[in-house]
């Protein structure tokens, strides 16, 4: 590297673009939907966001440190601080501090930096530490916090926690007093939709439940609505190109939509899977990572589109309620393979016949 | 004025993948009217100052020229000559430091002048050049010394040739000049339209296109009225067109420009010729109309001096050869915060070590960059697959995938990945965010690519010599043995002996008179037939060896 340092050759204008600004609009467009989400489920996002954000950062120089690479640069790209973001918005809001850490050291020191740090990890590392944690300790993994919507909670004799509270279970797993891990968790819209199907209830009765808001679970369509808005607001500040989302999503709700027209009761309505669980922000914050997606427009409509039918396949017949992070991994295997075969047509070249 | 209009607009113009908008810098050089360059103490004129072999020198150190005169002969077909451009006495004919990317020396004729300017005898005008014979028109070309003064400086008359099986139907004159800061064309097509339209004639007749198409961009309403103008006032409204184009880098490549007009690709590795087009840049046109009309070889151009480095931006009609340095001493000098001087524009300028070097033909700027201008971009980071490089390329390739083989050096991948459709233009380094400098990596790996695919023609062609001069010597081995078997047996049959070794055969048929000298005569008969062999051999090798080498040096020409 160091032969080619002196920038003599043309371009000799000024770059337009830092991957720095890049990775802090991603963080600026988290921004809406993290304050859906501690509106909704607590205190206990920020918490562990905060703690997430600092323990990456230190991963990130550690393993620079040792690797005898600059770690000024790398730290101040604020990519892991986006990992890191990623990683708290997706886990559960009162998830133990260790885990966080635990999740945090395996997404930026085995997935990102042991493969050579940004840039060249064929994994997204937030869904990697993410999907480390799932498999590894389930219980803790799934334990959701219900949203703050009182008469939901009313009916379901729920609590929700102070900040102080949220710390305390948070790093001392203590509950606050007279209360039992039943009175503040709850299943997700997605966990008690595939529950009750697999009990052979149908959706009209499911959807009796106050926990159902128009399209998916109530607080859970809001953060998605927020989601929405930063990933917009993405698109429209160009930082992510529409190929990824629009193919993810497309790849969901279309067999959604068909499924649903075969069999309403037993199918949700597509709107729902849109509106649930991790879809938003799974197609514009987690598919779009450009590291470990695919480069070329119709290839990126493929990996897209192929999240998007996993999605789709492991939350209706599979074993586990939500799927982003594994459609996501899954295709980050195959995102070589795709863009091999999705090639751009070369100026000049002849059209494929 | 209603006619003017109507004949430059309202044409179906099509779109290039990627481009890039930038700030266009180009009120700089504008601020300030044009003027004559004055003319420096001495001129130095590089050999080449075009694609192809260098001009061979044909005036002598303490020669005395004159303004316009040959001082540089063309050398083969892809070649152009060389003119001085004042009066004045050859003092050195050596290498100098020349604008090109290598930084390196080229043979140049250094020119004393004697600032009287005195004309040389210059070949008769063709004004009746409907008349005139193409192939006549494209030696008046060749000899005035015409080259691409786009940039790429290809010679003109080879391109003005394009052969009876590629007919051209439509000519494209360049006026796009999209780079930032440049404004000499837009400069050119103000002060001189009627010539460029003058020029354009000259090369629908050379050519047999039926229609022109001069493609301006749309930040140059002024060049695209006064071109709209002289069209009708040459009146050929109805075979050249002026379509004004939306400003968007790099519209005014070749291929994109094609592109924008006709809606047409070249094809991959193609020329513009096999689509039926040839594009010529308006200083070209104007050059020709000088060349043919009024008998001028191209001895000056406008040149544009700008940058916020420079005192004050301008832009200036130069002799060929005025050293930069004495250009830039015109313009006020550098004002100290010069970060780079660039001949030619920000996105696809060479970077000029010093200002020492002299103003080419195809030099159509000096920029003077301060650090605001052209910051260091820093330390490249790692590339995040962002493909912000990709949507950008105007030749739709996979810039990071390209960067990622050119930097493991695998020279088969990147060209898997089209390297040599890669036009240089600078778009993807200029978008990237992590501040690749992409365009360095694909020169360097073109640049690899070429000398590895001579390095393999030549070793090829050593082989192929060297088989074939095996095989030589092996059927005269075979032919020789052949014959001596077909000699008339000698008695007491030791034909076989004598066949394989005359030696042994004449020893083991001592004894016998009569036989001893029949086998010693063979001896010697199968002795000389060696040796003219050996010549023979040695003699074939020698002239091959000779018409071969030659052989490797006119591909390159080609090349």
């Amino acid at each position: 590297m160091s032969s080619i340092a002196a920038v003599i050759s043309s371009p000799h204008s000024a770059r337009i673009n830092r991957v720095s600004w890049v990775m802090l609009q991603v963080c600026l467009a988290l921004v809406p939907g993290t304050a859906a989400l501690v509106w909704f489920f607590g205190w206990g996002v920020l918490i562990n966001m905060g703690l997430a954000i600092v323990f990456a950062v230190a991963c990130e120089a550690a393993v620079l440190r040792l690797r005898r690479r600059p770690v000024l640069p790398a730290i101040g790209d604020f990519s892991a601080v986006v990992t890191a973001m990623l990683f708290a918005l997706a886990v559960p809001p009162a998830l133990p501090w260790w885990l966080t850490l635990l999740g945090i050291f395996f997404a930026i020191v085995i997935v990102k930096q042991l493969y050579g740090g940004l840039g060249y990890n064929p994994f997204n590392p937030a869904m990697a530490g993410y999907v480390f944690l799932l498999i590894s300790y389930p219980v803790a993994m799934t334990s959701w916090l219900p949203p703050a919507i009182p008469e939901l909670l009313e009916a379901r004799d729920l609590a929700t926690l102070s900040f102080v509270d949220s710390a305390r279970l948070i790093f001392t797993g203590a509950l606050p007093p007279e209360m039992t891990w039943d009175a503040i968790t709850t299943a997700t819209p997605l966990d008690e939709m595939r529950t009750l199907l697999d009990q052979g209830q149908r959706i009209a009765e499911i959807r009796q439940s106050p926990l159902w808001g128009d399209f998916g679970g109530r607080g859970w369509e809001w953060v998605a609505n927020w989601y929405l808005v930063g990933g917009l607001f993405m698109l429209m500040r160009r930082v992510i190109t529409w190929e990824i989302p629009i193919a993810f999503l497309a790849g969901l709700l279309l067999p959604a939509g068909l499924f649903w027209l075969i069999d309403p009761q037993s199918y949700p309505f597509p709107a729902f899977h849109l509106f649930s669980g991790a879809a938003i922000l799974g197609a514009f914050f987690i598919a779009t990572d450009p590291v470990s997606a695919c480069t070329t427009r119709r290839g990126q409509l493929v990996y897209g589109g192929l999240i998007g039918l996993t999605v789709f396949i492991i939350r209706t017949w599979g074993g586990y309620p939500d799927a982003v992070a594994f459609g996501v991994l899954l295709m980050n295997i195959a995102a070589p393979m795709i863009e091999r075969y999705t090639q751009p047509r070369v100026f000049g070249q002849r059209k494929e016949t | 004025m209603t006619n003017a209009s109507s004949s430059s607009s309202k044409r179906k113009l099509w779109r290039f993948h990627g481009g890039v908008h930038l700030s266009d810098e180009k009120t700089l050089s504008q601020t300030r009217p044009w003027q004559p360059a004055p003319l420096p103490p001495q001129l130095v004129i590089p050999l080449q100052q075009h694609i192809g072999a260098p001009a061979r020198p044909c005036v002598a150190v303490g020669e005395r020229v004159y303004k316009g005169q040959m001082i540089g002969e063309p050398q083969g077909y892809v070649s152009v000559p060389v003119h001085a451009s004042s009066s004045g006495t050859v003092v050195a004919i050596e290498p100098l430091p020349v604008p090109h990317p290598s930084g390196l020396s080229a043979p140049c004729v250094v020119i004393e002048t004697d600032g009287e300017d005195t004309w040389t005898e210059l070949p008769e005008p063709l004004p009746d050049f409907e008349q005139q014979d193409p192939g006549k028109l494209r030696e008046r070309i060749r000899i005035s010394g015409v080259c691409g003064m786009g940039g790429a400086s290809f010679p003109t008359p080879v391109k003005l040739n394009p052969g009876p099986d590629q007919p051209i139907d439509t000519l494209i004159i360049n006026g796009v000049e999209c780079e930032p800061y440049i404004t000499c064309d837009d400069l050119l097509m103000r002060e001189r339209p009627e010539d460029i339209v003058d020029g354009i004639r000259i090369l629908l007749h050379i050519l047999g296109a039926s229609r022109c198409l001069i493609g301006i961009e749309d930040n140059k309403p002024e060049a695209a009225a006064a071109m709209t103008a002289a069209v009708i006032a040459r009146r050929v409204e109805d075979r050249v067109e002026v379509a004004v184009i939306p400003t968007l880098y790099p519209s005014g490549g070749e291929k994109q420009l094609i592109r924008v007009l006709t809606g047409k690709e070249v094809p991959s590795h193609g020329l513009p010729a096999q689509i039926g087009i040839v594009c010529q840049n308006v200083g070209t046109a104007a050059a020709i109309a000088d060349a043919v009309l009024r008998g001028r070889p191209l001895i000056e151009r406008f040149v544009t001096v700008t940058g916020r480095a420079v005192a004050e931006p301008r832009n200036y009609r130069v002799c060929i050869g005025t050293p930069a340095s004495a250009l830039l001493a015109t313009s006020g000098g550098l004002t100290g915060e010069l970060a780079k001087l660039v001949a030619g524009g920000p996105m696809m300028g060479i970077h000029l070590e010093h200002a020492e070097v002299p103003v080419t033909k195809a030099c159509n700027c000096l920029l003077a960059l301060t650090p605001a201008e052209s910051p260091d971009p820093g330390d490249p980071l790692a590339c995040i697959r962002c493909g912000r490089c990709a949507e950008a390329c105007p030749a739709n390739l996979l810039p990071q995938q390209l960067y990622w083989h050119a930097r493991a050096k695998e020279l088969e991948k990147v060209q898997d990945y089209n390297l040599f459709d890669c036009i240089e233009c600078g778009c993807c380094a200029h978008v990237c965010p992590s501040h690749i400098p992409l365009v360095q990596y694909y020169r360097y790996a073109k640049t690899e690519s070429w000398a590895r695919e001579r390095e393999k023609r030549a070793s090829e062609q050593a082989r192929e010599r060297h088989a074939a001069r095996e095989a030589r010597l092996e059927r005269q081995e075979r032919e020789r043995k052949a014959k001596l078997r077909r000699k008339p047996v000698p008695p007491r049959g030791s034909a076989a002996k004598a066949g394989t070794k005359p030696s042994t055969a004449a020893a083991g048929a001592a004894g016998s008179g009569e036989a001893d000298e029949t086998a010693a005569k063979q001896a010697k008969i199968a002795a000389a037939r060696d040796r003219v062999a050996a010549k023979r051999a040695s003699a074939a090798d020698q002239p091959e060896a000779a018409t071969a080498a030659p052989a490797v040096v006119t591909e390159e020409q080609a090349s």
